[in-house]
């Protein structure tokens, strides 16, 4: 049986999420255009998908577009600003630990023309900025997801117009005030993976900047998915209703984690202790491999995420934890969900120094 | 300045600069300076990153003639 502990890559499907899903897809198949019964069927699962899903959030229903991914969303979000904006500038400026998402629509922006800098960011992994004037566009995380650390949106949003990606806080913390246009996953809160969410406040300027489609809901691109909407709103509801004593108890596991994994020698704990996503913690252990510590703790029935630069296709270390100087070798992601317990967290402690030290010892140390 | 000791760790994946790095710490005496040469774009961060945690002075970069950079890092203890 494995302890699964990156929910921070996917949460595992609420109860309430797949009671929706069998529902909807039942009920749910026709295209919401339509004008017989069955469309309007579907069309009034979508409206309540979007409804549902705005209540939860704190915004309005016209503010909601369902996406086919959290990327996509990031991707419509960051340029689609950029484009709204284009007769005052065209600059976006991102914090240097922005999720992938963000930076390849940076790179996509500076390669049709546009200009793209990085943010540097303190070693807790915070956005430093005092020059936030000078950007068109401003895309900064709601919270980072590999270190958790908080970000200052809304006194940013107070300089320019911000782009948030809340795919790592959706559902777990609020959305910060200020933002112009956001971005959600809801596999990340429990829902279903193929749902994104691309928020867009009433009044921000925003204009799509993909070639765009004849949907109901102008910012939608191709038939949306009915019943994973509904689904990813029904957890979504779930897990907003659940939040307080689930980010309480979530927190104080990876207080427990944070505290336990400095009794092995030479290890680094990064991001906020405090101000932080309840629910995740980075820690990389000096001298060791991070394809090995990951394949060894899969041995032993932990599954566990790393952001070294062994375990990533791209053979580069997290951009993350080189931006805020931290270690990128011998990295763990550890990220708790609903029903992890303390005695989860007390077995990988007591799993990690032997596992560890073995590293070590086959490394000559 | 001429380093104590120039570590060639091309060709090596992290962490492995890095262990060579801790390896031979106790081969120059205190003051002394190691250059690590390595071409895996993680030591970058980890060279200093080690530096930090292990309370050892890192001094910066200077690239060999080939263009691969070389990290000096100063012993203070």
């Amino acid at each position: 049986m494995t302890t699964y502990l990156d929910t921070a890559s996917g949460e595992p499907l609420h109860p309430a999420a797949r009671a929706a899903l069998e529902q909807a897809r039942e009920h749910g198949y026709a295209d919401p255009r339509r004008l017989h019964g069955p469309a309007r069927n579907a069309r009034i699962l979508l409206d309540n998908a979007r409804e549902a899903t705005a209540e939860a959030l704190g915004i309005r229903a016209d503010e909601v577009t369902f996406t086919p991914s959290g990327t996509h969303a990031v991707h419509l979000g960051v340029l689609g600003l950029l484009l709204g904006r284009a007769r005052q500038g065209n600059l976006l400026l991102a914090s240097a630990v922005e999720h992938a998402s963000v930076m390849h629509a940076g790179q996509w922006h500076q390669a049709r023309g546009g200009a793209f800098e990085t943010l540097p960011v303190d070693a807790l992994g915070r956005v430093r900025v005092d020059d936030a004037e000078r950007a068109t566009v401003l895309a900064v995380q709601t919270a980072n997801h590999e270190v958790g650390t908080v970000q200052p949106v809304a006194d940013l949003a107070q300089h320019a117009p911000v782009f948030t990606d809340a795919c790592a806080s959706a559902g777990r913390l609020p959305l910060p005030e200020g933002w112009s246009a956001a971005a959600a996953s809801a596999h990340k809160w429990g829902g279903p993976a193929g749902v994104g969410l691309l928020l867009v406040r009433k009044g921000a300027r925003w204009r799509n900047p993909f070639p765009g489609d004849d949907r109901v809901d102008e910012r939608a691109t191709g038939m949306e998915d009915v019943a994973g909407a509904l689904a990813a709103a029904a957890a979504l509801q779930a897990v907003v209703a659940e939040r307080e004593e689930t980010n309480a108890r979530q927190a104080a596991l990876i207080d427990r984690l944070r505290a336990g994994v400095t009794a092995i020698p030479d290890t680094d704990v990064v991001g906020d202790p405090v101000d932080r996503l309840p629910h995740l913690v980075t820690f990389s252990f000096l001298y060791v491999d991070g394809e090995a510590i990951v394949t060894e703790l899969d041995r032993r029935g932990f599954a566990v995420a790393s952001g070294s630069a062994c375990t990533a296709s791209t053979l580069e270390p997290s951009h993350v934890l080189t931006a805020m100087g931290a270690l990128t070798h011998g990295n763990l992601r550890v990220s708790v969900g609903r029903e992890s317990t303390e005695a989860d967290v007390d077995r990988l402690l007591a799993a990690l120094p032997e596992v560890v030290a073995g590293i070590r010892r086959d490394a000559g140390l | 300045m001429n380093p104590d000791l120039e570590l060639d760790c091309r060709g090596m994946l992290c962490p492995r600069p890095i262990i060579e790095l801790a390896r031979h710490l106790g081969d120059v005496p205190v003051g002394g300076e190691i250059v690590v040469y390595a071409d895996d774009v993680a030591a970058a961060s980890d060279v200093p990153a080690w530096c930090r945690m292990r309370a050892q002075e890192y001094v910066g970069v200077q690239n060999a003639d080939d263009g691969v950079p070389g990290y000096r890092v100063r012993r203070l203890s």
